[in-house]
């Protein structure tokens, strides 16, 4: 379990590396620094000491690795566009987006999962024919549509919900919630839907299609013929069965939750890390990018490792295998 | 009417059909299916793929597969008819009165509960006891499958018992609540060699012990020989012939049975060339008018190939075949 921890976060670390490297990169090749800090009137003696002053004359690797000691103390420079140090911007826009994906991956999980149950039980019902339908629709619609519509119904036609912004947010330390105020609450309500409706129907889709595969197994017949009653056959046997697949899915998708929210929060003008991202995109502020591409990045590294872990909780064959192998190697 | 329950077979099947539905028209996989089995006794099934055994089996405990259905006849346990029940009524029966054993020991058991687990809460589904209880229990239950170390074992998960083991521990599984039958569906099939003799011996000695009635479904000859008290033998989803195994072993009457019997090799028994039956069982939707059997049947004449021969009554048991019409006793 120790060696299975240490392995993956090495692991980890390798991508980190390599996610970095790309992102240093974008110095070196989108556009050069220099230029953009001295303008159009500048000698080449300018040019020159301040390449020396920066470090920039230095050889590339030395350069990455300065970036990497910078980087890991969440320093990236600071914002071209809003001369502001990099970690301060994102500090600031990380809880919307957090919060955000997060109540949108319950959401999601919440209603899919149970969705996913019932088409796969009852598959021939005429409500899991209404909820696998509607699910296509979920899937097809692409998420700026459902955004815009979502606005026009419950904002303008309506005037329920609010069409923008965060509402009053509570300032716990560094982290702004929108969770302790009823404005709050109420501008998380279409962006979250907005967000986590393309997730929830994968899920469901998904769960459906594990309960169908194994509620043709053995053990589950196996588990009828002994008598047990249907809730525990259902959810005690074959649900749990289901779990490894629809966790690694749940996993990858609140990743590309946090890193793809850029949509909806353009739509709904949330101001998280992807509006900054996309207004950073469009300055070339590369240290924003940089910034951004990292933290995505750690943010995958982590679920993953966290989805590997569950594995474990869930499945006892992964937890005997690795004792037998690590047996093995010592 | 003189003593009605004492001699009451435990299990009457008559007339079961069993049919699925298909876009070309319905499939009859079981078709007229009668025999009875008695308290204690081993009733040996056996039949190529497809003659319709496991079907009846899973017919008795009221798991056939949808759209699979059964189309027709009656299956009646202690005197009381279980075919027609509802859902939830045939389910407290299921693991009470008839236990199961599959054909996979890899398969049946969830891999992600202990064995124990898995135990426990098959009886405390059926018995009112308390889950300490219940546990004492599955521990008994595992020595008398022959799992040393019972108390240790039984927190372990299926994955770390072999084949052998897994199929003891589904054989613990289906005595859970004392039941008067087990429908066994090939239980030694997917096991090694050397453990079947070992398995098949188990059964048998605890279904005698716990007083309970035996379905053995398998296409093994030797398995029926050693085990069963009478068998039935299965053709294209009917009863060929069925009587006691040692009727059926040495002077089989039904010429399917007779080729049956003729491929099988015997140790210490001289033979040039084992005999085969030539072709094949016929696909469910290609049965053949009058005896399924006839296109195969070395003896086939004019009638077999008209008129479907029904069990006839001969000796000890029953034959469906038109050579032993009328008292005629066949011409071996």
């Amino acid at each position: 379990m120790i060696a299975f921890i240490v392995r993956r976060l090495l692991q980890s670390v390798v991508v980190m590396l390599v996610v970095g490297f790309v992102a240093f990169s974008l110095f070196a090749y989108v556009g050069d620094p220099i230029t953009i800090m001295l303008g159009q009137d500048f000698t080449e003696l300018d040019a020159a000491r301040i390449r020396r002053d920066l470090g920039l004359d230095q050889p590339f690797f030395v350069q990455f690795a300065h970036f990497v000691v910078n980087a890991v103390q969440g320093h990236f420079g600071i914002s071209y566009r809003l001369a502001r140090p990099v970690d301060q911007l994102i500090a600031e826009r990380l809880p919307a987006t957090l919060e955000l994906s997060f109540v949108a991956a319950s959401l999601a999980l919440a209603l899919g999962l149970p969705m996913g149950v019932y088409t796969g039980l009852h598959r021939d019902s005429w409500l899991s024919r209404v909820m696998l339908t509607l699910s296509l629709v979920g899937v097809s619609l692409p998420t700026f549509l459902i955004g815009i519509l979502l606005i026009l119904f419950f904002s303008v036609i309506l005037g329920w919900l609010p069409s923008f912004g965060r509402g009053t947010t509570v300032h716990l330390g560094w982290w702004t919630t929108g969770f302790l105020t009823t404005s709050g609450l109420k501008a998380l309500i279409l962006p979250s839907i907005t967000l986590g409706l393309f997730q929830m129907t994968l899920i469901m889709r998904l769960v459906r299609a594990e309960m169908l595969e194994v509620l043709r197994t053995d053990y589950v017949k196996f588990a009828r013929a002994r008598g047990l009653p249907n809730r525990a056959v259902h959810f005690g046997h074959a649900l749990k069965n289901t779990l490894v697949p629809v966790i690694t899915i749940t996993g990858l998708q609140l990743g590309a939750l946090i890193a793809f929210a850029i949509i909806t929060e353009t739509v709904f003008q949330w101001p998280g890390m992807g509006l900054l991202f996309i207004q950073s995109v469009s300055f070339a502020d590369v240290p924003v990018m940089a910034a951004y591409l990292c933290l995505v990045a750690f943010f995958f590294v982590v679920i993953n490792l966290i989805v590997d872990l569950l594995y474990y909780a869930v499945d006892p064959r992964l937890r005997i295998d690795r004792a037998v192998s690590g047996g093995h190697t010592v | 009417m003189t003593s009605p329950r004492a001699n009451r077979p435990l299990l009457e099947v008559d007339g079961l059909r069993v049919e699925f539905p298909t876009r070309r028209g319905t499939l009859v996989a079981v078709d007229g299916v009668s025999f009875h089995i008695d308290p204690g006794e081993v009733l040996g099934v056996v039949g190529e793929s497809g003659a319709g055994k496991s079907l009846t089996g899973a017919a008795i405990i009221g798991l056939i597969e949808p759209p699979g259905r059964i189309a027709g006849g009656r299956v009646t346990l202690d005197g009381r008819r279980i075919d027609d029940l509802p859902y939830e009524e045939m389910r407290r029966i299921r693991g009470r009165q008839i236990g199961a054993v599959f054909q996979d020991p890899l398969t049946s058991l969830n891999p992600l509960y202990t064995i124990g687990r898995q135990l426990v809460e098959t009886i405390c589904t059926h018995l009112d006891v308390t889950p300490q209880q219940a546990r004492a229990r599955a521990i008994t239950l595992l020595q008398e499958v022959g799992i040393t170390a019972a108390e240790r074992r039984i927190d372990h998960y299926p994955h770390q018992f072999s084949g052998g083991m897994r199929q003891r521990v589904v054989i613990a599984l289906a005595l859970c609540a004392n039941p008067r039958l087990i429908i066994a569906d090939e239980p030694t099939t997917a096991l090694d060699v050397s453990i079947q003799a070992q398995i098949i011996a188990l059964l048998k000695k605890l279904c005698r012990e716990h007083g309970a009635a035996v379905m053995l479904v398998t296409h093994d000859m030797g398995v029926i020989a050693e085990t069963a008290d009478r068998v039935a033998v299965m053709y294209a989803g009917r009863i060929a012939e069925i009587g006691p195994v040692r009727d059926v072993i040495k002077r089989p009457k039904h010429p399917y049975t007779i080729g049956l019997m003729g491929s099988i090799p015997t140790i210490g028994r001289n033979v040039e060339r084992l005999t085969q039956i030539d072709g094949a069982m016929p696909r469910l939707d290609a049965i053949p008018p009058g005896c399924a059997f006839n296109p195969r049947c070395p003896k086939a004449f004019d009638r077999c190939r008209g008129e479907r021969p029904e069990a006839m009554a001969i000796e000890h048991g029953q034959v469906a075949c038109w050579l032993y019409a009328n008292g005629r006793m066949g011409e071996r």
